[in-house]
């Protein structure tokens, strides 16, 4: 049963991995790239990485796939004329994929792990009757790895306050309420008074 | 027929050869060339799930949860420069990027 699934996941995993590198419209790319991710959520439940596989579904498919999605549309971007050149660069790039995919087969076929690394875990991962494995993955982030723990929040408050410092723009001729401007003014500057002379109305007398 | 380590290498690897290949062939299109990055991290995160497993090892996991944070932060960053360049330039096209040029 196992089996069967990992290969239904796997297949369509590297299926949709091919079509969002030769999509021809960058929207499926993005929702290729969607199903990628799920199935490799998929992948990840095979593994016991529960945790793992729902972080994956909630910060990619959910923040990173739909923000390249929101890109995407938002960009009013000729993507015919990007794609100029693809079948110039398929050849060398399809040569050089192969043979590097071959060098890492070849390694993948003939690893051999140590013994010692069999004996002695870091932090051996305990039966997943006892402890889930998100309690597990917490024990050890949360002690052990604390300060890459500050590190990874760290690094995520620097990425958002450049994102935002990048995207941000000042309008020029936009209304905008200036509470400061409005407190500050006074009758003098905001009302005219006019005497207006009788049976000639306000006509030249404005301004 | 046992599902084993090796079985997750292979389709990591592939994974990370089509990611790599889609930087060469979409050389004009970097909203493609981001996608195939992320692709290229989510293989690496295959291999440490992999290996945590097969080591029954919790930190691989600890590190595969890292890898995604900074990919999730590099996603970010990158796309806020792109839609920057964009308003700058009106154009996405990778040969149109050497304003620093030195």
């Amino acid at each position: 049963m196992t089996a069967f699934f990992f290969y239904i996941f796997a297949t369509i995993t590297v299926a949709s991995a091919v079509m969002v590198v030769a999509s021809r419209n960058p929207v499926q790319s993005v929702l290729f790239l969607i199903l990628a991710f799920v199935n490799a959520a998929g992948l990840f439940v095979l593994l016991h990485a529960e945790f793992l596989a729902m972080i994956l579904v909630v910060v990619y498919v959910g923040a990173v796939a739909v923000l390249f999605l929101f890109v995407v549309m938002m960009l009013d971007v000729d993507f015919a004329e990007l794609r100029q050149g693809f079948q110039q660069y398929l050849p060398v790039g399809g040569l050089i994929g192969l043979i590097f995919l071959v060098e890492i087969l070849l390694v993948v076929s003939t690893w051999a792990v140590s013994p010692e690394a069999l004996r002695v875990p870091i932090a051996a991962n305990p039966p997943a009757e006892a402890v889930t494995n998100t309690e597990a993955i917490g024990r050890v982030l949360y002690t052990r790895y604390s300060y890459f723990f500050q590190a990874a929040g760290l690094i995520l408050l620097v990425a958002m306050i450049g994102a935002i410092v990048l995207t941000l723009r000042e309008r020029v001729g936009v209304r905008r309420q200036d509470i400061a401007r409005q407190v500050a003014r006074t009758p003098e500057e905001a009302v005219q008074l006019h005497k207006v002379p009788s049976r000639q109305g306000l006509g030249e007398v404005t301004r | 027929m046992t599902i084993g380590l090796g079985h997750f290498l292979t389709v990591a690897a592939i994974l990370f050869t089509i990611g790599v290949l889609g930087i060469f062939i979409n050389r004009k299109n970097v909203i493609v060339i981001l996608m195939s990055v992320e692709l290229i991290l989510l293989a690496v995160n295959i291999n440490l799930v992999a290996f945590s497993s097969h080591l029954n090892d919790v930190v691989g996991q600890v590190f595969a949860l890292f890898v995604l944070t900074v990919a999730a932060a590099e996603a970010a960053i990158g796309l806020a420069i792109l839609v920057t360049f964009y308003r700058n330039r009106g154009s996405i096209a990778v040969e149109d990027i050497n304003m620093m040029r030195g």
